[in-house]
This record gives C-alpha cells, sequence and structure tokens, in this order.
C-alpha cells in the first residue's frame, strides 16, 4: 500500500478553506512529496459547505482516497458531516470555543484549540484556521520555519505587521500543538526532489502556452474558467492575446477566425457551452482551420450540477456538429498529461487541419497534482504541417486551396501573403474554394471533396499511438477506463493485488481515433473486463461496443457528481468476481 | 509576411473580379454594392491580398465568393466573431465583412451589438433588403410592420429593428447607411469607412427585387436624402446623428450619420500587439519566462 497522510478542511464558502490548503500543499510538495487535491464544493460565494482534502506521501498520489488522518473543520456542520470519516490514529482539531465534537471513533484523537485565548479574534477574522495550520503540522513533525517561509509568501504584498502578527499566530498554534497533542506516528518524511502544484487548467493553459497559443478566448464556465484566469493572468508575459467573449458561439468563431489567420487558437468550455460551439466545430473541419477546443466536463445534462465532475460528454463530442468530418479527441490521463496533450493534439490539428478536441473533467480540471517540474516542457516539439508563409519566387494564380491529394492534407496559406488569394468556406466547395452548394452544385466534385476530407483520418490514425495494457499479463480482471480515471483506476489496481486479486488496467488516452481493433487485441485474452467510468449509461462502453461489438463482463459506473475512490473500485471489482452483479454503482460516502 | 519584392502597379477593377460572377436574381441590389467595394479598393489601391472579405450565410453572404481577395465565408451570423478573430491574428489585414439583415440583426444580432462596443477596425456592410432571400422570402428584422411575407402571411406583427439607431446605441464610431442604387455616394461612404479606424458600420438598402414587393428600388428612390447635402449636418454630434436615425417615411436619410475618432481600436488597445501583429511574433515562450510560470507552482 502506498504510504500517504491526508488532510481534509471543510467550512462554509468564504470561510477560507483554499488557503490553508494551499498552505500545506506548499509545504508538503517543498519536501519533497507527493499529493493531489480534490475539492468538493457547491455552486454558491458564501454560505453551504466546501471540502478540501490534500493526500501526501513520497510516493505518486495518483487520487484522493476518502480516508483522512486529520481533519480540521471550520465549522459545527464540517465537524458533523466528516466526522465519521476518521478512525484509529487520526485527529481533528477544531475551534475549541465555537465547535461541539461529535463522538468519534475509538483511537481518534479531539484536539481542541482555545482560539480565543490564542488570539486577538476580534482582530483577526481567520485566526482558527491558521492556528490550525500551525498546530497541524506540528503534529506532522513539520519543522515551523516552513511554515514560516510559506506565510511571508503569502502577505507579502501586505505590510510587515500583517505578515508578523499571521506568523506569530501560526507559532501559536504550532507551540500549543506541540505542548497539549499527540504527534501522529508516521511524521511525513522528506525528499530531494521538489514539485510543481498545479490544477489541470492551469496545467492545459500552460500547455497551451508551450504549444505556442497565440490567442485564446473564452466565455466563463465552470469548471473550464481556470483556463481563462490562467491565460488571462498570463497573457501580457506569454505574448498571448486573451478575449472574454460574449458567448461561446462567439468563442469557437473568434478561435476560428484567429486561426485561419495563421495563429494557434485555443478555447475552453463546458458542456453547456460546447452545445453552443458545435456548429463552429463543423466550420473548423469543412473549411480545414486547425482549432483546439478544452472541454471540462461537469455534471449533466443542461445546467446540471456546476460543481460536480462527470464524464458525460463523450456522445456529444463524437456527434457534435452534423455530417461526416475527420476530427480528434483525447482525454488526457492526469494533470502532467493535461499540459502535454495540449502541444500533442496541435501538432495533430495543425498537421491535418481538423478540429481538436480534449476532453477533460472537473476532477482534473480543479484538483491539484504534484508534477516534476522537468515535465512541464515549455519547448515541445512544434509541427505547423503544410502551412505556406512565404509567396517565394514561384508564381501561385493557380493555387488551390482545396487540392485533391492523397493524404487529404492540402497545403495551407497564411492570409495576407500575395499571389495566393482565395476563399474558403462553409459551404461545400470546389478545390479552388468556389461554392458548389449552389449555382455549380456537381455531384462528382462533392463526392471527390468528402473523400479528400475523410482521407485525412488515416494520417490522424498513423499519429495517435494505440492505447497500451498497464500491469500483469493474464490478469484475475483488467479495468478499462478513459481519461481522468486512470490514477484511481492505477490505485485500485494496486489494492486489488494486495488482496489477492491480479488485476491490470487499459487506460484509453485517444478517443477519437480509437485504435478499436488495437483494443480488441489487447481484450482477447483478458479473463475478466471491466470499464470504469463517470456516467449513467457507460458512454465509452456504447461507444467500444458500436466501434468494435466488444462488450465486457461488467461495467463499473458512478453518477453521482464525485469522483471514484480506489475501494469503490475494489469493493465493485470483488463482487462482480463473485458473480454478484455486472453492474457497479458504488455509493459515495462523503457528504458535500 | 516575408514576401518577394513586387513591383508596385496601379490596382484596378480587374484585380477584384472574383473566380466566378454573381449568381443573384438579375436586378439584385447586391451587385451595386459589390461594385462600390471593389471601386472603392481600387480608389484606396489596397492590394487585394491585404483584404479580407468575411461573411455569413444568406444571398449578400455569398459576396466573398464574386471578389477576388482572401475570402471567407462562414457560418450564418457568425461573421463578425471570426472577423475579430482574424483581425486580432493580424491587424496589418483591411477586414470586410459582408451579410445581409436576416445574418447580422437576426441570428448574428448579439455578436453585432459586442464587435460595435468592441470597436473592433473593421467595416461591416449590412446588405439590408428587408427579407429572408436565399430561403425564399420570410420576413427578417428589418422587415416592416405588417409586411406580407410566406412565414408572416397576415402580415408582420412586429416592430422592425432600427440598425442605425442600434449600432449608435451600441457605441459604433462610424454609423452610415447608403443606397445601392446611389454608386457614387456608396463607394465614397465605403472608402471613409475602411479608412476609419475603427468599427464601422454601413447598412445598405440593397432591395430584394424576387421577395419583397415593399421596398424596392422605386420605393426608396424618392425617399432617400443624403446628410452630405445638408451643410447643416454635424456627424460628430451623437445625438443629433440618433435623432436623424429615427427618421423614417417620406424621408429616409443616407449618408455618415456619425464617426468619432478619439476611441482605441480593439487591436490598438491591445499592449500583446505593441510586438506585432499575433501572426508574425515569435510563438515560443522564452526560457526564463517559463520558468517563471513554473516557479509561480513551486
Amino acid at each position: 500500500m502506498r504510504q500517504s497522510f491526508s488532510v481534509g478542511i471543510g467550512g462554509a464558502a468564504g470561510q477560507g478553506v483554499a488557503t490553508p490548503g494551499d498552505i500545506f500543499a506548499k509545504i508538503f510538495s517543498r519536501r519533497g512529496l507527493h499529493l493531489n487535491a480534490y475539492n468538493a464544493y457547491q455552486s454558491i460565494i458564501r454560505g453551504g459547505h466546501t471540502f478540501l482534502t490534500v493526500r501526501t506521501g513520497p510516493d505518486k498520489i495518483a487520487t484522493t482516497d476518502g480516508k483522512l488522518d486529520l481533519l480540521i473543520p471550520l465549522n459545527q456542520d464540517t465537524m458533523e458531516r466528516h466526522m465519521r470519516l476518521l478512525s484509529a490514529g487520526s485527529a481533528c482539531l477544531y475551534n475549541a470555543d465555537l465547535i461541539k465534537p461529535g463522538t468519534p471513533a475509538d483511537g481518534v484523537q479531539l484536539c481542541p484549540i482555545p482560539v480565543s485565548k490564542l488570539a486577538d479574534i476580534s482582530r483577526n477574522k481567520v485566526a482558527q484556521n491558521t492556528l490550525a495550520i500551525g498546530a497541524g503540522l506540528s503534529m506532522m513533525g513539520i519543522g515551523f520555519p516552513a511554515l514560516e517561509s510559506v506565510l511571508e509568501e503569502q502577505f507579502r504584498k501586505k505590510e510587515k505587521a500583517v505578515i508578523d502578527e499571521n506568523v506569530n499566530l501560526a507559532r501559536a498554534g504550532y507551540d500549543y500543538a506541540t505542548q497539549n497533542f499527540k504527534p501522529f506516528a508516521w511524521p511525513l518524511p522528506m525528499t530531494d526532489t521538489r514539485y510543481a502544484v498545479l490544477s489541470g487548467n492551469a496545467a492545459m493553459a500552460m500547455g497551451g502556452a508551450a504549444a505556442g497559443v497565440k490567442f485564446y478566448c473564452a466565455y466563463p464556465m465552470s469548471p473550464s474558467t481556470g483556463v481563462l484566469h490562467w491565460m488571462a493572468e498570463h497573457a501580457r508575459k506569454a505574448n498571448i492575446m486573451v478575449r472574454q467573449v460574449e458567448d461561446e458561439i462567439g468563442v469557437i468563431n473568434m478561435t476560428i477566425g484567429a486561426a485561419h489567420a495563421g495563429v494557434r487558437a485555443m478555447c475552453a468550455t463546458s458542456g453547456g457551452g460546447f452545445a453552443l460551439m458545435s456548429e463552429g466545430l463543423g466550420l473548423s473541419a469543412q473549411a480545414e482551420i486547425p482549432i483546439v477546443v478544452i472541454d471540462c466536463q461537469r455534471a449533466g445534462p443542461s445546467t446540471g450540477v456546476p460543481t460536480k465532475t462527470e464524464q458525460g460528454d463523450l456522445w456529444q463530442m463524437l456527434g457534435a456538429a452534423f455530417g461526416d468530418y475527420p476530427r480528434v479527441i483525447g482525454a488526457p490521463l492526469d494533470i502532467a498529461d493535461s499540459f502535454k496533450m495540449i502541444p500533442e493534439i496541435f501538432n495533430i490539428t495543425d498537421r491535418f487541419q481538423c478540429p481538436g478536441i480534449v476532453l477533460c473533467d472537473l476532477l482534473l480540471s480543479e484538483g491539484r497534482l504534484s508534477v516534476d517540474p522537468k515535465e512541464l516542457d515549455f519547448h515541445p516539439p512544434v509541427d505547423r504541417g503544410e502551412l505556406i508563409t512565404s509567396n517565394g519566387s514561384n508564381g501561385h494564380e493557380a493555387y488551390k486551396r482545396y487540392k485533391i491529394t492523397e493524404s487529404g492534407v492540402s497545403p495551407r496559406v497564411i492570409p495576407g501573403v500575395p499571389g495566393y488569394t482565395h476563399t474558403v468556406s462553409s459551404d461545400e466547395h470546389d478545390e479552388d474554394g468556389v461554392l458548389i452548394s449552389d449555382e455549380y452544385t456537381n455531384s462528382v466534385k462533392r463526392r471527390a471533396m468528402m473523400e479528400k476530407r475523410m482521407r485525412k483520418e488515416n494520417g490522424i490514425a498513423a499519429a495517435v499511438p494505440p492505447p497500451q495494457l498497464l500491469g500483469p499479463a493474464n490478469a484475475d480482471v483488467t479495468l478499462i477506463g478513459w481519461g481522468s480515471t486512470y490514477g484511481v483506476i492505477d490505485e485500485a489496481c494496486e489494492l486489488l493485488r494486495e488482496a489477492g486479486i491480479s488485476a491490470n488496467h487499459l487506460p484509453i488516452r485517444w478517443l477519437v481515433p480509437l485504435h478499436g481493433d488495437a483494443i480488441v487485441d489487447l481484450l482477447k485474452g483478458a479473463r475478466r473486463t471491466i470499464i470504469v467510468e463517470n456516467n449513467f449509461s457507460g458512454q465509452f462502453a456504447r461507444y467500444l461496443r458500436s466501434e468494435t461489438s466488444f462488450v465486457p463482463d461488467g461495467n463499473i459506473r458512478k453518477y453521482d457528481g464525485e469522483p471514484f475512490l480506489p475501494h469503490h473500485i475494489v469493493e465493485a471489482v470483488k463482487e462482480q468476481l463473485a458473480g454478484k452483479t455486472k453492474l457497479s454503482v458504488p455509493a459515495h460516502e462523503i457528504m458535500v | 509576411m516575408a514576401t518577394e519584392a513586387v513591383v508596385p502597379q496601379a490596382i484596378v477593377m480587374a484585380d477584384f473580379k472574383g473566380k466566378v460572377d454573381p449568381d443573384w436574381c438579375p436586378g439584385c441590389g447586391d451587385f451595386g454594392v459589390l461594385a462600390a467595394v471593389q471601386k472603392a479598393l481600387v480608389e484606396l489601391q489596397i492590394p487585394k491580398h491585404e483584404v479580407a472579405t468575411i461573411s455569413g450565410i444568406g444571398c449578400s453572404s455569398n459576396f466573398p465568393g464574386f471578389i477576388d481577395t482572401y475570402g471567407m465565408h462562414t457560418l450564418h451570423g457568425r461573421s463578425l466573431p471570426v472577423a475579430t478573430g482574424m483581425k486580432m491574428a493580424n491587424h496589418t489585414m483591411t477586414v470586410l465583412v459582408t451579410g445581409g439583415d436576416g445574418d447580422g440583426f437576426g441570428i448574428g444580432c448579439g455578436h453585432f451589438v459586442h464587435a460595435t462596443r468592441r470597436n473592433v477596425d473593421l467595416l461591416y456592410l449590412v446588405m439590408d433588403n428587408q427579407i429572408y432571400g436565399l430561403t425564399t422570402g420570410q420576413t427578417s428584422p428589418t422587415s416592416r410592420l405588417g409586411m406580407k411575407t410566406k412565414s408572416m402571411p397576415f402580415g408582420s406583427i412586429e416592430s422592425p429593428l432600427n440598425p442605425v439607431s442600434l449600432a449608435l446605441a451600441a457605441g459604433a464610431t462610424f454609423v452610415a447607411r447608403g443606397f445601392s442604387a446611389e454608386q457614387k455616394h456608396l463607394t465614397e461612404l465605403i472608402k471613409q469607412g475602411i479608412e476609419h479606424k475603427g468599427f464601422s458600420f454601413i447598412d445598405v438598402f440593397s432591395p430584394c427585387v424576387t421577395y419583397n414587393h415593399d421596398n424596392t428600388f422605386q420605393w426608396f428612390r424618392p425617399r432617400v436624402k443624403k446628410l452630405e447635402d445638408n451643410p447643416e449636418y454635424d456627424s460628430t454630434d451623437w445625438g443629433a446623428a440618433m435623432e436623424k436615425s429615427l427618421m423614417w417615411g417620406d424621408e429616409i436619410p443616407i449618408g455618415k450619420f456619425f464617426e468619432r475618432t478619439d476611441l482605441p481600436t480593439l487591436h490598438g488597445a491591445e499592449p500583446v500587439l505593441k510586438n506585432g501583429p499575433l501572426v508574425q511574433q515569435d510563438s515560443r515562450i522564452p526560457a526564463d519566462v517559463a520558468k517563471t510560470f513554473i516557479d509561480e507552482l513551486m
């Protein structure tokens, strides 16, 4: 089992749950520890309930696991909701003035902090948070200087008195805990590595910058807005033009306009915004203008649950926009991969002049992961495809924008180059761009243009590697997932192996092209196959079946808005191996 | 853009002749608009490869195919966001946006208001025929109250939208109205609109000879009065422009209603473009800048 330590901090929105989370994350990552953080929150600005979990340890932490070593409830509600997650060896730090503890399980240490005695609460509204951070770190066996330097950075824009006040408060909490509470049995270790901590949204925005995106635009929509925020904040340093647009229809069309002018252009949204974009996606395909659209899935349909995760947009992506056209759809496997995928997909969309979709979800978009900074490569390979940027010395009057070629790819010119004027069009057109949708309708030409565009699918398939099976061959069970379930399935496989059930894992990173034959080849010897996905109907299972006729032995699905935890999958596999069911729907035990 | 030295040659009408002839109905108002645009480009001596002509969908939106420039025939109602993106990525291009009243004031009206307030430096030319033509004759947002069409056979019960007032209210920095039959006047307005630094809007009466039997050439001809003929009219006065824009009936003003030159264009206000057009900028993040992005996360 991976050794790990989890802190849960909960309170009402506006009580300052995020700051202690960021501080813990920074301290853990600077000790050379990996971490994974997930914030379960509600669509409310003040009030309600927010619960942030940070899990850390010396090995890769692919997911949170629902177990808590330390609970910091900032209000009574949090105490009541989450006390039951604590088991022997864990502790609960709380404001003794305001919060009454429930009855804990045996071996749980209750740690009341006399906040009004240690702090001037009339001056500092978040005194309890700072005291609890200090106390928690003492119990974890982390020296105070680590916290001191993080607090100094946190408040660096404030005057010295504010910094001193917070440092003193944290120290008071730290010292109080040292004297009064029992430290955790497992002091947090230290390694020589240092990690960057980032969200999937920041990762995708940075991946865009690394890919050479020069134009980014968006309409705010949870959980994709973090991409816009990173882009807007760093636009001037990165020399990226960032626009907030009136709606997602405007967003995709502006992206297409910029891409047509010759720059790499990107946008992000969630399912509802994507629905508005779908006609534009067809324009990108038909006019053969490469763009990348990120869809950060949230629980649908319609407004759905804006702050909750789901993998429910797959069929929308597969069917977006009418007509047949080549597209590429990737689903990053984790937050580091969210960075890496953007330059990769741009190279494909540029080479094949088609739309690319990155299918992410709230779990990755808003989660936090420790990433080795070496993985954030700002100079990845860039392939702009067949792009004419200068008129050279030849005559070009016969330039055909949609020249019929064997690969289906026709050299694209950047508007502004003399001698290459032409019209691109959403209407069907001839090789030179003249419409064949009206007076010049021509079934032979129409067929040739359809076949030209669709031939690009062969090139795309060759550019995208088939998936690979991870873990031992001949396993008792093969778990198949796509996108963000990578981490949780990986840990579930480990737990299953420890329980004597050998398990392997087929993570799907590219949804289109799927490489169905390769998948069937990998699965044909499997003893028992189970597809794990975060939606009601088994969208991937249905897709795989439609492409390959493959039907798994069982399914594990979850559609309550919360992500899978490793034990959900472990228990579901066990019940399926025991022949109890072919469809498991684990219940989420953390109430948020 | 890296280009070979080109011996400058006078730009002539033939340069802008499209690959195919327009397939508009004989007598359509759009022919006059096409000729006026080509003439304006010739008079301004703008090389065709420096011009982007971007349209939506509809009869008049077939325009880019009938003029030789860098053309873009986009989606119904979406010409303005596409044009905005293109202008932002390469602001050295002269961007013309063409379309009809259904495209611009119906399905695309939201974008019209926002492109206007952003002061995107382009010329938006609406061939306003007060009808949906390519879908064979339905009521448009500018069809008059009571007008009978296939979609409202007993007469429209909705008041029409006033494009000139709307553009003024949305903050357009250049607002004009032309008439397809007034070639010289229209050409002059187009030239001014192209030269204006900011969002230029020209609503052009471009009668549909097939489906609109109300607003015909004959109907417009005696009614249109040029603002330029009134020496007292001050096109820098927004209030006067708004007042004039509301005139409709026996006298319908055409000409330049309003222009202001004191507001920055969208590309002019964007600090990232101080380093030149986006498309010509280096797209690599310098290593020291990349390091600061990563350091923030450590």
